[in-house]
């Protein structure tokens, strides 16, 4: 039986993150392994939006602060279930980024990340200043999900840092599993083709803006439902999280991985998230390391790293 | 009226801080079609060179000018080790290049300059102009004059120079520049040199007013950037114009409306502007290529 | 592909593992980069300053102290991956830090589930009220510092005031006590405004404030340039009103920064360090004070802040309850700081209780007034 790439990524991927643990010598490697996984749910949806649609968003932290702040304010304000807040804070997202992306997308060039720059610093904007609601820049505290006490009375005690580690890896998968569904979808193929030449796509009849728009709505949910989980993960919750910084950190870690695949992405979010903390013996010199390696990445793996080492090896075995 | 005179002096002086920094992206972007992000960190070079130098024993004005040219020479230097290399890739990765590039210059600003916050003393002094009950810093005077100079250059350049032809030509079709006998390497290393230093003269000339650190640059990119696309990328004119619209529209929001969401009201323009005009109020008409 | 990844993931296992040492392991995790590095700075090199000088001393009864430092950068997430690091996988027996509010709360949630103490170095009240079994804190909080403010307001005759404050956590968190607490002190406040840490100017806001009917005084809460800048303006504007500063500029610094002739008259309320000179032969706090500042100044070439005076205190006061306490166990420590009575550090005289994980009253702000470029005590 031979694999399709769609199986073969997803059963590494599933594979990795139920054997990983094995070789965890402490608790701590629980927490970088979910976070991990809730950056790398944030960067699928930017290989969806940048990589498939050839669109690029400055402002994506906007919509994971809007997840992580609808789990926030949601339970306590009109007492619905934290679950339910993720959700609603998805569908939230949904519409904003269909809102701001309609008007922006009939538009061709990169005009899309202007806009989305300043949506991103609008929303940290009324994060920070409305006090009254979202208590500003000092942060907010974010409900208990309470599955974890669920599971326990089922029999299954798990440690704080596990459970997240392992829906974290749940929620990545189902992801990268719908991600890589819609690549082959109709859909899918039509946006590849459009990121190869929007006029061309537009003269075979293709209403080039939908299918933008439609990348931009799915990818905003993608961001949406990673700062919901890093919310309830965190307990703790602040403006930070819609920064700037925050949504060139998704950019840069899907390009540095490898825009074009699912693969590249998650690889990329592991590499970002990894590297800071391996780097911590360097003190000092963190940030100077980090930056060399984001630009020789840039210059020597191109198309980012996994896309840039399988044609690597493919070329090896011919 | 002299409230009103006062918040248009304070949006003036902003928004020829952010003029300049605009302008410094102009020739980058003409050139190669990259927004550089290190723009930003070439502003705050200028800044910290200068106050080390001067700190040092040199006057103030050859502090500036080493400041000028060393932060010229790491432009020329960034062209050459990290955009040249990766010449031909797409243009997001040539712009995580220069984010990657913004990173490592502030890491190696911060081991080299610290962490402390400095300034420098004005050029002509620190006491207020007054006029008719508002006032104005002597310094803000320079750094609207570099603003205009700067853009008055710029513009010269690009219009009466072949030179300045040349970088445009460059920009819109590589190969047709170079079969034309355009040395485009050479208008990279330019414009990298170019855009360095006059983000530096920026550094050097809104320091004594907004006092500088290690991080600013982040700051100065991300209004520059905004008031750059306001007025149109890569046009010295709409760089100019969108960085004082963007300067005087934050100090009336204040004076007028909400200080907390000042900030927003350049953001809103910018959507207007996106959504009415979207090559920005003085940018080019752009055709399609198949 | 599944080869590289197991090469990084050993990679990585690798660096992170560190191998266990008999000693006191104490873990940090300060913002000595990002937006509030201006006060984790100071307080990282605080630290490393005192645990080499205590290591040369020979330590705490012999035993040496291991400080496993990490920088957050100010972002809660991070924050809350390097608590989890240093109690998990460095086995610390104690954490200081949180530079900031958003920082300490998430170390705090980390710190309380797995029974370290942890004292932090952030401002607001929320930290320690209510009262956290294992969680302590050594600066002032920001309520403290308005009530200061005002109590010096009232004495001037002032009861109309004007506020600009940043937007950043420390700007906002002390807007917001200080609007809170002005009633029990009788002040109206008239005018609130507000800037971004980053702006390059604020004649605009401060020009609202001049033109706004009955203002008396203005009180600017922040850190960093921005006061720095506020100060320029208001000279500039040549407004002739009591010029209020909160703690978060307490430093020769700011005086440089804004400029002799603009800080002159500027009133704030500080800690007994940044007047060392002026303490009564006496005082509780002079030897401690003047050894930190001379120790501090000659290693590192900057003068003293408050920021690292609370690092400082932070440190003395878990060295002493590990002393007392003769054990390093974390609940052992816990307790010892809990009782500490009468500990004099720079900020003030700490004397924890149960009811009480602060320690300070507002007899330790001193209402410093700056007069011809140098700190000067209000009586």
């Amino acid at each position: 039986m031979r694999l399709t790439p769609k199986s073969a990524t997803l059963l590494i991927l599933v594979a990795l993150i139920a054997l990983a643990p094995v070789f965890f010598p402490s608790g701590f490697y629980y927490r970088v392994g979910a976070l991990v996984f809730v950056n790398a749910l944030a960067v699928t949806g930017i290989v969806i939006l940048t990589g498939w649609a050839g669109q690029i968003s400055l402002g994506h932290a906007g919509f994971a602060g809007i997840g992580a702040y609808a789990c926030a304010l949601a339970p306590v304000h009109w007492g619905i279930h934290p679950a339910l807040s993720v959700l609603l804070g998805a569908a939230a997202s949904a519409v904003l980024a269909w809102l701001v992306g309609r008007p922006i997308l009939r538009l061709k060039g990169y005009y899309l990340a202007v806009a989305s720059l300043g949506m991103g610093i609008l929303i940290s904007m009324v994060l920070n200043n409305e006090r009254a609601l979202t208590r500003g820049p000092d942060g907010i505290g974010v409900p208990e999900l309470g599955l974890r006490a669920v599971l326990k009375d089922a029999g299954l005690g798990l440690s704080n840092g596990q459970f997240w580690y392992f829906l974290c890896g749940i929620a990545l998968v189902v992801g990268a599993w719908a991600a890589l569904n819609l690549r082959d979808s109709a859909t899918g193929r039509a946006l590849r083709a459009l990121h190869g030449s929007e006029v061309a796509a537009r003269t075979v009849g293709m209403d080039v803006a939908r299918l933008k728009l439609q990348a931009f709505v799915i990818s905003a949910v993608y961001a949406s439902v990673s700062g919901s989980l890093l919310a309830l993960q965190n307990r703790f919750i602040t403006p930070d999280v819609a920064g700037f910084l925050h949504s060139v950190e998704m950019v840069t870690m899907a390009v540095l991985g490898g825009v074009g695949s699912v693969a590249g992405g998650i690889f990329g979010a592991a590499v970002l998230t990894l590297l800071p903390q391996v780097l911590t013996v360097l003190a000092e010199y963190e940030q100077l390391v980090l930056g060399a390696v984001m630009v020789l990445v840039m210059i020597f793996l191109r198309e980012g790293i996994v896309p840039s080492m399988l044609r690597k090896g493919r070329r090896r075995e011919e | 009226m002299s409230e009103l005179l006062q918040f248009l002096l304070s949006g003036v002086t902003v928004g020829a801080v952010y003029a300049l920094v605009a302008l410094g992206f102009t020739m980058i972007y003409n050139a190669s079609d990259v927004v550089n992000f290190a723009q930003g960190e070439f502003v705050m070079l200028g800044g910290m060179i200068t106050v080390f130098a001067h700190a040092a024993g040199a006057p103030l004005p050859l502090a500036a000018l080493t400041a000028v040219v060393a932060t010229a020479a790491l432009g020329v230097a960034m062209n050459k080790l990290a955009i040249e290399p990766a010449r031909g890739a797409p243009v997001v990765s040539l712009v995580i290049i220069t984010i990657g590039a913004s990173i490592f210059i502030r890491g190696a600003a911060q081991l080299i300059f610290g962490k402390q916050i400095h300034r420098f003393p004005a050029f002509s002094g620190e006491d207020p102009i007054r006029i008719l009950g508002a006032t104005i810093l002597p310094q803000s005077l320079w750094v609207i004059g570099g603003a205009v100079v700067i853009f008055v250059g710029l513009w010269l350049f690009f219009t009466r120079t072949l030179l300045g032809r040349a970088v445009l030509a460059t920009s819109n079709n590589r190969l047709a520049a170079q079969l034309v006998g355009i040395n485009t390497p050479f208008v990279m290393t330019l414009s990298f040199a170019m855009s360095a230093g006059i983000g530096a003269l920026a550094g050097v000339l809104v320091t004594p007013i907004t006092l500088t650190a290690y991080d600013v640059g982040l700051a100065f990119a991300l209004k520059g950037f905004a008031a750059a696309m306001l007025g149109g990328m890569g046009n010295p004119k709409g760089a100019l114009a969108g960085g004082l619209i963007v300067g005087v529209l934050e100090a009336m929001t204040a004076g007028y409306l909400s200080s907390q969401y000042k900030d927003a009201a350049a953001f809103i323009i910018i959507f207007a502007v996106l959504f009415f005009r979207p090559q920005g109020l003085f940018g080019r008409q752009s055709t399609d290529r198949v | 592909m599944r080869n590289l990844l197991t090469t990084a993931a050993t990679a990585a296992l690798v660096a992170l593992a560190v191998p266990a040492l008999a000693e006191i392991r104490i873990g940090a995790s300060l913002s000595a980069t990002g937006p509030a590095a201006f006060l984790g700075d100071p307080e990282l090199r605080t630290l490393e300053m005192l645990v080499a000088d205590l290591n040369a001393k020979g330590g705490i009864d012999g035993e040496k102290i291991k400080l496993v430092a990490y920088d957050d950068g100010g972002d809660p997430n991070k924050a809350r991956t390097f608590a989890t690091r240093l109690i998990e996988d460095d086995e610390v027996v104690a954490i200081i830090g949180g530079t900031t509010t958003g920082t300490t709360m998430s170390i705090l949630a980390v710190a309380e589930e797995a029974k370290i103490p942890f004292i932090s170095l952030a401002g607001a009240i929320d930290i320690i009220d209510p009262v956290k079994p294992f969680t302590f804190k050594t600066p002032h909080t920001d309520r403290m510092a308005c009530q200061k403010i005002f109590e010096d307001m009232r004495k001037r005759g002032i009861g109309r005031i004007g506020m600009i404050s940043g937007t950043d956590g420390f700007g906002a968190s002390m807007q917001a006590q200080c609007k809170k607490v002005a009633p029990d002190y009788g002040i109206e406040i008239v005018a609130d405004e507000t800037y971004d840490p980053r702006d390059a100017d604020m004649t605009a806001q401060l020009t609202k404030i001049k033109g706004t009917a009955g203002v008396q005084a203005v009180l600017n809460p922040g850190f960093g340039q921005g006061p720095a800048i506020v100060t320029r303006n208001y000279w500039q504007l040549a407004i002739d009103l009591p010029f209020y500063q909160s703690h978060g500029v307490a430093s020769d610094g700011f005086i440089q920064l804004a400029g002799i002739e603009a800080v002159e008259g500027v009133r704030l309320p500080g800690t007994a360090l940044l007047v060392a000179d002026l303490l009564a032969a006496d005082d509780p706090q002079k030897p401690l004070v003047d050894a930190y500042k001379a120790m501090f100044e000659s290693k590192t070439g900057t003068p003293v802040s408050t920021f690292g005076g609370y690092a400082h205190d932070a440190f003395l006061i878990m060295t002493d309850a590990i002393t007392r306490a003769g054990s390093a166990e974390p609940a052992a420590i816990r307790d010892a700081i809990e009782a500490t009575a009468g500990l004099a550090g720079t900020t003030g005289v700490y004397t924890f209780s149960p009811e009480d994980h602060l320690g300070l009253d507002l007899s330790a702000f001193r209402m410093l007034e700056i007069r011809g470029g140098t700190w000067t005590l209000v009586e």
